[in-house]
């Protein structure tokens, strides 16, 4: 690892923070809250076009005519397109690119985008898609991953040899010989369903192609460099002539992680018809687009010693992928690769299997591949509790592998607050008083989870640093800081302000953040894998020190110091041995600039060489991992089978938090995110392939009354690498809520329910299946 | 976002202007209140109509009054917030006033109006979705199509009655208000619907819903509304319960039932009020007697598969609720002793 890519967790002058630890506003909230800021859809151009989408009325099949020809003579059209005019395949993973922007030949889910039109305004657009003759040949629809697994025709990707889009198996350690040993064998079938983002924003893209051969694409996406790779190879632009811009986002919990048709359908319309094409989707087309979290089939067997020690872990994961392979391949490897903390695993194996289905295609959802495997180990482990009869919270503390250490799977472990966030929600729930005290219909349940800050695997191969910044000083005292870092609403654009601020000794307000713009900021791979403020934090604390180091010299000189006696702080340059020398920043950028002209500099960040050395090794390996335990309580209604969450302690370990205001609503956000995939939201097909409502109607997203009380809990580990030793904070934290509030069904009604989500039915059912039990148990009692 | 189809929209100024214009028009026109019925069913192309007779203006049909006889009548454009939260409707129809405050969340509650309720659109999971969702499906009896998906081989429309207020009218025998081409008429709410998904009022053309009338109750009249679905808010009704109960000396004298998102039509319960009749408030025969009403109950209903929500958990729900519709109007005692000094006028 390279100087610049670590700085220690210390304030920058020594002594106490300025800026990070206090509870900052975020840049963009003045802005979103009054609604000045301008979201996608909100950008007009002159001459612009609107553009809409036809899409697959069938599962899966082949198109065995397709005429546009009465949609482009409708008056008001400019342009339809079709898979013939965007063939060139692409995907986010490059080994699995295998979507197009619109279907060549065959058609793989309902929904599946078919053809694009761009008119001049979007009811012309919605006759014309009336007026498209389509005729399919059908196919059998793959809908249930357990066929698709086992039957490889017809394939719904005829370029691969079965319908299964990823198998891993890796082995560590002697699972069977930790069977063997094992005081306690718990071994289950546990079902995650699928649910998805539902952004409040739905993805909007807008293009302009200039006279120069530029191509301009603003966009609702969270990876601005990968859309511009792709953009330029689907339309066979040199990378120089696209530039892509992410206006204000409205949300995308990794919705938006992928490359999308409407980015290609508006850029191509936009080339043909040399007007500005602006494509906003639907709610339904949202649902279409999915990539939301997939559903996951999951067998699990542990093994524990008399104490509690975990000594065995065998999975066997099938998941369905949907139609598309998107971020699958890492999907498969999370699945498996992320479950070996905060809990030691002395043996472990997993063998997951993505399957594609005929179905909208699945992705990254906060928690990416691994919070669907947390919530049944989670489980499991409470299970083992429960056999061994001790006290979940307190197997998981037994368990517990701290910092500074190797996982099983090779993992790198540095800080580790685990512990601390068990005691924390231990205390603060009452735990040792009411847990299993509760009357019958209430209860409490535990959990506790891993997350990554970033990884090591940079999407494309490359030896160039995975972020980048660059940082400009005014004559007026402003900073300007360029990322490539894409705030979505978690503030990654907060945090890059409150880091230069601290650095450059300037009030936060007089930082500006230009974000996300390929055109003006330098690369950062986007926002995802909880990477940015680890590794867009630490390259801003590098430029902003680079610069830093200029003021010095050009004080230093002016004072005849020493340059190690300066330093910049509350809007001043001072002489940290002689108080009466000190002047405004600005006059100390003025000083530095007459020395060294212009001032500007560039940061960067690479992780070190991390994972372990077998193929997949380096795939979840991470810089830094943040840990996080939940305590859920529950009330069951015996009588309708209603869980209602009351409230949830998120105790979570985020290394230092930067602004802990920031911090604490994503830990609110990830539980109560959580929480609704337990009992209320489903993103479910049915058997014609159909989705079942794609509307917020249907796809129930909790309101403000079915969100349980949270309580924030923040633990500080102080990480050796991160920024200011700062850890992740927006995906882990959504982990735990799962499986804490299923074990807390068990805490209040005694059934355990390893299928999500946790409907009444369900809940009755194991309410009736354990009374009839009761009674069988009491009637063979009595004879 | 979805788009609406073209189409123009007149605000007459007087009913009989309004009814002229719908007569005029016939089905290519439609009534518009608070829309929030209407406008998401244009979007999805499930009603068509080039016409939009807004009652915006009619300010004759907003608000709540209490007649000499202590009879309610509510005006059909008075919205469902202010039906919720008018005192002298939670005062003497308790049932009625928690069930327009169970309809969706508040920003729909303060456009919605009461007649606009009454008149919801039947609902069923094939049929509120896109167009290009139900051309995906293959259509539906209820529009555009020829089958119906959830009874198979079924040629009757079975999409549900999903209106929350229409089981507490029906429990507090309210009487509806209809202006047409031919005059007006009243009839009674129980009267209005029937078992037709794709149409379930019998609202002849040109006809407007003037006003809701509730007949003064009884004195001892208790009432209430259980409404089962996914959220606390939004959500249409996967089932929802109406009952009334009549007391005089602290016994039960009378005693309805209704319940809704069953089939196309709300459902009065048959012989509710002799199982509790003369039973005595908090004994245990009555809470026997409720029991009954409610096993009674689940052999009355038979939820579908029609609205959103694993029908046989609807089922099972349904003793569950009407029970819980008994108990809650046996306690919404305190509503009536909270009687305002204007109904007193």
């Amino acid at each position: 690892m390279a100087a610049r890519d670590n700085h220690g967790p210390n304030p920058p002058n020594g002594g106490a923070f300025s800026v990070i630890g206090t509870p900052l506003r975020k840049v963009d909230g003045l802005a979103k809250a009054t609604g000045e800021a301008v979201y996608t859809d909100d950008l007009q151009l002159p001459g612009m076009l609107h553009a809409k989408t036809l899409r697959s009325t069938v599962p899966h099949g082949r198109i065995k005519r397709l005429d546009v020809s009465k949609a482009l003579a409708l008056p008001g059209v400019h342009a339809v397109i079709t898979g013939k005019d965007l063939p060139e395949k692409y995907g986010v993973i490059p080994w699995t690119q295998d979507e197009t922007a619109l279907a060549v030949d065959k058609v793989r889910f309902i929904g599946d985008p078919v053809a694009a039109v761009a008119a001049v305004d979007e009811d012309t657009a919605n006759e014309a898609l009336e007026l498209i003759e389509v005729e399919y040949e059908k196919l059998h629809a793959f809908l249930d991953p357990a066929e698709a697994a086992v039957r490889a025709e017809p394939r719904i990707h005829d370029e691969e040899k079965s319908n299964v889009s990823k198998h891993v198996r890796l082995d560590f350690g002697d699972v069977d010989q930790g069977f063997a040993t094992a005081e306690a064998v718990v071994e289950g079938d546990y079902v995650f369903h699928g649910t998805t983002h539902a952004a409040i924003e739905p993805h909007c893209a807008l293009a302009r192609a200039s006279a120069d051969g530029v191509l301009t694409v603003w966009s609702s996406t969270q990876v601005t460099h990968y859309v511009q790779r792709a953009l330029a190879k689907v339309l066979g632009l040199p990378e120089s002539k696209v530039r892509v811009i992410q206006p204000a986002l409205g949300g995308a919990f990794g919705g938006k992680s992928d490359p999308f048709s409407l980015e290609f359908c508006v850029a191509k319309l936009a080339l043909i018809t040399g007007r500005p094409v602006k494509m906003l989707y639907t709610r339904e087309e949202v649902f279409f687009a999915h990539r939301g979290r997939h559903p996951m089939r999951m067998h699990y067997k542990t093994g524990a010693s008399k104490d509690g020690k975990i000594l065995s872990v065998d999975a066997k994961i099938l998941i369905d992928g949907g139609a598309y392979s998107s971020f699958g391949l890492v999907t498969t490897y999370y699945s498996g690769q992320l479950l070996t903390g905060p809990y030691r695993f002395p043996a472990y194996r997993f063998d997951s299997t993505r399957v594609f289905t005929n179905k909208p295609p699945c992705g990254p959802k906060r928690g990416h591949g691994s919070v669907q495997p947390r919530f049944a180990f989670e489980v499991q482990l409470d299970e083992i509790a429960e056999k061994l009869g001790l006290d979940p919270l307190e197997l998981r503390r037994r368990n517990d592998q701290g910092g500074n250490t190797t996982t099983i799977n090779g993992q790198r472990i540095t800080s580790c607050g685990f512990a601390q966030c068990l005691d924390a929600v231990e205390k603060a729930s009452g735990w040792k008083e009411r847990r299993g005290k509760l009357p019958f219909g209430r209860g409490l349940g535990v959990a506790g989870s891993m997350y990554i800050s970033g990884t090591n695997y940079p999407v494309y191969p490359n030896a160039m640093p995975q972020a980048g910044i660059q940082v400009k000083l005014d004559r007026s005292g402003l900073v300007t800081v360029f990322t490539g870092g894409n705030d979505i609403g978690q503030g990654s654009s907060s945090v890059v302000r409150a880091i230069a601020a601290e650095e450059l000794g300037v009030a936060p307000d007089d930082v500006r953040v230009v974000a996300a713009d390929t055109d003006l900021s330098p690369v950062d791979l986007g926002a995802y894998s909880s990477r940015v403020t680890f590794m867009v934090g630490n390259a801003c604390i590098d430029a902003c020190r680079k610069l830093k180091r200029l003021i010095a010299l050009a004080m230093a000189e002016k004072w005849g110091v020493d340059p190690s006696r300066v330093a910049l702080l509350h809007g001043e340059a001072i002489d940290t041995q002689d108080a009466t020398r000190h002047v405004a920043i600005r006059e100390a950028f003025h000083v530095a600039e007459a020395k060294f002209d212009t001032l500007g500099s560039t940061g960067s960040y690479n992780t070190p060489k991390l994972g372990g050395e077998y193929r997949g090794g380096t795939i979840g390996a991470s810089p830094a991992y943040s840990f996080t335990a939940h305590v859920a309580e529950v009330a069951v209604d015996v009588e309708t089978g209603r869980i209602t969450c009351e409230k949830i302690w998120i105790a979570h370990d985020c290394g230092r938090a930067l602004n802990p205001l920031l911090v604490a609503g994503q830990m609110e956000g990830s539980a109560y995110m959580g929480a609704a995939e337990v009992v209320l939201e489903e993103h479910a097909v049915d058997h014609r392939g159909l989705h079942q409502g794609p509307s917020l109607l249907d796809y129930p997203l909790p309101t403000s009354l079915d969100v349980p009380e949270l309580e924030s809990l923040i633990v500080e580990s102080i990480d050796p690498e991160g920024p200011y030793g700062a850890k992740e904070a927006g995906e882990g934290p959504l982990h735990p809520a799962i499986p804490a509030i299923a074990n807390a069904v068990f805490d209040a009604v005694g059934v355990r329910l390893r299928e999500l989500p946790l409907t009444p039915m369900k809940v009755l059912a194991a309410l009736e299946k354990k009374k009839a039990q009761g009674q069988l148990a009491h009637a063979a009692g009595v004879r | 976002m979805l788009r609406l189809p073209k189409l123009q929209v007149v605000s007459p100024a007087t009913l009989d202007e309004a009814v002229a214009v719908l007569t005029a028009h016939g089905d290519k026109a439609s009534v518009i209140a608070g829309g929030t019925d209407l406008l998401p069913n244009l979007k999805h192309r499930i009603v068509q109509k080039e016409l939009l007779v807004s009652l915006d203006r009619l300010h004759e049909l907003r608000g709540v009054t209490v007649e000499a006889d202590g009879a309610l009548v509510i005006g059909a454009m008075t919205t469902l917030d202010a039906v919720s939260c008018d005192e002298a409707v939670r005062a003497r129809a308790p049932a009625l006033a928690i069930a327009a405050g169970l309809v969706s969340g508040p920003q729909l509650r303060r456009m919605g109006t009461l007649g606009g309720n009454v008149l919801l659109d039947t609902r069923c999971r094939y049929i509120n979705q896109t167009h290009f969702w139900r051309k995906s499906l293959g259509f539906c009896l209820k529009k555009d199509g020829s089958v119906c998906h959830v009874v198979s081989g079924g040629s009757r429309c079975v999409a549900a009655a999903s209106n929350d207020t229409a089981p507490a009218l029906i429990t507090l025998g309210a009487t509806i208000e209809l202006q047409g081409p031919r005059g007006r008429r009243t009839v009674p709410i129980d009267e209005l619907f029937h078992a037709d998904g794709t149409a379930n009022t019998r609202l002849q053309e040109g006809e407007v819903l003037v006003s809701v009338r509730v007949p003064a109750q009884r004195e001892g009249h208790r009432g209430a509304y259980v409404k089962l679905r996914s959220r606390e808010a939004i959500d249409f009704p996967q089932l929802g319960v109406a009952a009334r109960v009549d007391l005089t000396g602290g016994l039960v004298d009378d005693a309805d039932v209704a319940v809704v998102a069953l089939q196309a039509r709300p459902v009065r319960l048959k012989g509710i009020a002799e199982l509790v009749k003369g039973k005595r408030e908090g004994s245990e025969a009555l809470a026997a007697a409720i029991e009954e009403v409610a096993q009674r109950a689940a052999k009355q209903c038979r939820p579908m598969p029609n609205v959103p929500g694993d029908h046989e958990y609807r089922r099972l729900m349904v003793p569950v609720f009407v029970r819980r519709a008994l108990v809650a109007a046996l306690a919404s005692a305190d509503l009536d002793s909270k009687e305002p000094s204007r109904a007193n006028d």
